[in-house]
């Protein structure tokens, strides 16, 4: 309870605008030109000291996007993006790539703290959580800091950023990069693929269970710059890993634009339980600036009895296009989407999930937990499909929305499709309200109104909470309340 | 001690409570008795703060002070308590948890310490051993499944966490057998006090023979129309409520 009570007492010491990630780093930094050619993607790739069949599949990608559309399927309306006047690199001058812990910008080391992600090892030994996690540092476009690496590299799991992991490791990086999201798969993927420009690398070799938590923490700092990062995780056969992903910006008038890809690989009898706290800069309560976050995430169980699992918490951006899926190749493999997508203010929300069921008896579980406050939009949009040869699939879905307020909405767009006629699809969806009487109810035993919907929301969440390593769902909750702060009366 | 004073309560356009004064000394347990409809929950719920009600006149004393103006939070944690007529679900927050959080919520409004977890979960035990209260209902989700005697039983259990300085019990007694009743009431009685007072709202006499009231009152029409004795409620079971009824429409 006494997370509870920091979190009222953080709710209350904020104010309406109250994203408090929101401070900018006064750093100097190194850019490409603005605006986006064929020129911009052998820069990125020169800058990275890419091999040549690297700078060829951007350059590919690059056309390839040239030729596309931008979707306009989902539930959320933005004015125009004018690529040609975005930064797509930007890297801090002190730090223009990974670096040992003690050349790193010591500003850059303050901005990280500020934002509670100590890069020292030893300031993590000397904390209180028993638990060490692992951090890839990205900020802007490169990672600043890996740490942990040795103690993982003794165990022979590689975690680098994925720049690193294209000099060291190439073999892999070529075998599975596109492998899972292809080049062509949709016009925010091509254009990450023309353009990222970095983001982790995971290989988890055969039967080795990761000793720590790995986690990678994104920050955006340069204004009128994109953040395309690229995440890409391999489980060999029987091995397990858990990894965590946690995202800030600044506060800026303008809209800023993060088009990630994450590609996930589980081989035979291999788990990936994989984290976000998602929390970029919403933007004000009238609407101004704020992230777009158009993101393209996807598992593939490769091998037989794989297992993967999402769990996200959305409190950020102002607009959120997301939909991380698993691909369930291998017979009797697993996928999983445990999410709590929290949306106030002027947000719009559209994520949801795809599980691709294509081998046999293979399941999967979706629970997606809605909130919608303010004047906000709230779209899960999920589909689950069955492959002819998909003998025996199950999904289970469970979808909630809970409404706080009069002008938000909430919808759900469930799409389900089978081939094969001994799969069984089960689907379950409520919307509800905090109503009066649970208010009233809760504040005549003694809590504020902001306590109250706190404990309500809460509840509503637990069962995603749960899902979540124990730190992490600590700082879900309170990121939660902040996120709904001002909804109430 | 609770003193309510020519209370005026409207809803939108109609006027519900038409000047009710009633005072409940501290260590007395008054009883209202009244048909349905009358207004005895919207009583209770202008005295807890609950929103949506317009008063238009009167006053309502805690101890001495006017708590119209205070939020319910804050009503609460000056020792209000309201036991519902229909307790609330609150899906997904276990029992236990919830205890914990509104106990610790009041104590600090009132500046004491809050309770660890390890004496509260004596407290806890203790008072829902006396009330016939599992451990296995306190995990789960706060009044979610419950059966109505269950409801009933987790009001006074919070009611005998709380420690109120005023209690109202609103039809506490509707939707319970006998057995429940009886456990119910004793639990009432043993928060019985010399500084506690209880505002017994119901609708039958039965409750009455368990939880032996000082004073009964007879509510209709949005006022207190005769305060009496015990006595008064044994008339009622015998004449009902027509008298009354008809005497406001004469
Ligand atoms: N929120 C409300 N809106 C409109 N009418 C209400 C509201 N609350 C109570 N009433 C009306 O006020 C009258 C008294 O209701 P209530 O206080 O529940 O009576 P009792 O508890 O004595 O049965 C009823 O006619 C009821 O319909
Ligand atoms: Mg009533």
């Amino acid at each position: 309870m006494a997370a509870r009570q920091e979190t009222v007492a953080r709710v209350e010491a904020i104010d309406v605008d109250a994203y408090k990630y929101g401070f900018t780093t006064d750093i100097e930094s190194e850019k490409a030109p603005k605006g986006l050619s064929e020129d911009i993607v052998r820069f990125i790739s020169a800058k990275k000291n890419e091999p040549d069949w690297l700078t060829q599949w951007r350059l590919e990608a690059y056309r390839r996007w040239l030729t596309m559309r931008e979707p306009d399927w989902a539930r959320v309306h933005y004015p125009p993006i004018d690529y040609q006047d975005l930064y797509y690199y930007s890297a801090p001058k002190s730090t223009p790539g990974p670096k040992t812990i003690d050349d790193v910008d010591p500003e850059l080391l303050r901005t990280y703290e500020k934002l509670g992600i100590p890069l020292r090892e030893q300031e993590i030994l000397a904390g209180v959580e028993t638990r060490k996690v692992a951090v890839d540092a990205v900020f802007d476009s490169v990672s600043v800091a890996t740490t942990f690496k040795e103690e993982l590299a003794k165990a022979g799991v590689i975690f680098c950023p994925i720049s690193e992991a294209v000099q060291t490791h190439p073999e892999l990086v070529r075998q599975y990069l596109g492998s899972v999201v292809p080049v062509t798969d949709n016009y925010f993927a091509t254009l990450n693929s023309a353009v990222y420009s970095d983001g982790s690398f995971v290989y988890v070799p055969k039967g080795v269970r990761c000793p720590m938590e790995l986690s990678t923490y994104f920050r955006i700092n340069e204004q009128k710059t994109g953040q395309f990062e690229r995440t890409l995780i391999i489980a060999d056969a029987g091995s397990y890993v858990s990894y965590l992903e946690g995202c800030t910006a600044p506060k800026r008038d303008e809209n800023q634009l993060h088009a990630a890809v994450v590609e996930l690989v589980a081989l035979d009898d291999a788990e990936i339980k994989y984290s976000t706290v998602q929390n970029w800069y919403p933007g004000d309560s009238a609407g101004k600036g704020g992230i777009y976050n158009f993101v393209t995430k996807r598992g593939d169980c490769r091998g037989r009895n794989a297992h993967i699992s999402w769990t996200q918490v959305e409190t950020g951006s102002t607009i959120t296009w997301k939909y991380p899926s698993c691909i369930l190749r291998g017979d009797n493999s697993q996928g999983e989407f445990y999410s709590i997508a929290v949306s106030n203010g002027h947000q719009q929300v559209d994520s949801g999930t795809k599980m691709i069921h294509l081998g046999r008896n293979t399941k999967s579980r979706i629970v997606s937990k809605g909130i919608s406050a303010g004047k906000s939009q709230n779209t899960y949009r999920g589909q689950v499909s069955a492959h002819r040869k998909a003998e025996g699939a199950r999904n289970y879905t469970q979808c909630d929305s809970l409404l706080i307020g009069h002008d938000c909405g909430a919808h759900t767009v469930p799409y389900i499709e089978s081939k094969n006629p001994s799969a069984q699809f089960e689907h379950e969806a409520t919307t509800s309200k905090i109503s009066e009487d649970q208010l009233f109810y809760a504040m005549q035993r003694g809590l504020s109104a902001e306590e109250a919907t706190a404990l309500i929301v809460n509840g509503f969440v637990r069962d995603v909470l749960q899902q979540l390593p124990m730190e992490f769902a600590v700082e879900a909750q309170k990121l939660i309340s902040i996120s709904l702060e001002g909804s109430v009366g | 001690m609770l003193e309510i004073k020519n209370l005026h309560v409207s809803v939108g356009d109609r006027e519900i409570l038409k000047g009710l004064t009633l005072t409940v000394k501290d260590g007395e347990v008054a009883a209202i008795m009244g048909p349905n409809g009358t207004g005895k929950s919207t009583l209770s719920y202008v005295i807890a703060g609950r929103e949506g009600y317009d008063v238009t006149q009167g006053e309502v004393l805690l101890n001495g002070e006017n708590i119209l103006d205070l939020d319910p939070h804050e009503r609460a944690a000056r020792g209000l308590f309201l036991a519902f007529q229909y307790p609330v679900e609150i899906p997904g927050v276990a029992t236990m948890q919830f205890l914990k959080a509104t106990l610790n919520a009041q104590r600090r409004s009132r500046g004491e310490p809050e309770l660890q977890t390890p004496d509260l979960m004596k407290r806890v035990r203790d008072a829902a051993a006396k009330l016939g209260v599992s451990q296995e209902m306190l995990r789960r989700p706060l009044n979610s499944g419950f059966s109505g005697g269950e409801k009933k039983r987790m009001e006074v259990l919070q009611m005998a966490l709380l420690e109120p300085s005023v209690g109202i019990l609103d039809e506490t007694d509707s939707g319970l057998d006998i057995d429940a009743l009886r456990v119910v009431s004793e639990g009432v009685n043993t928060l019985r006090s010399p500084h506690r007072s209880f505002l017994v709202i119901t609708h039958y006499q039965r409750l009455l023979d368990y939880i032996r009231p000082d004073t009964v009152h007879v509510m209709a029409q949005g006022r207190i129309q005769r305060s009496g004795g015990p006595e008064l409620a044994l008339e009622l079971e015998k004449n009902g409520y027509r008298d009354y009824i008809a005497e406001e429409a004469a």
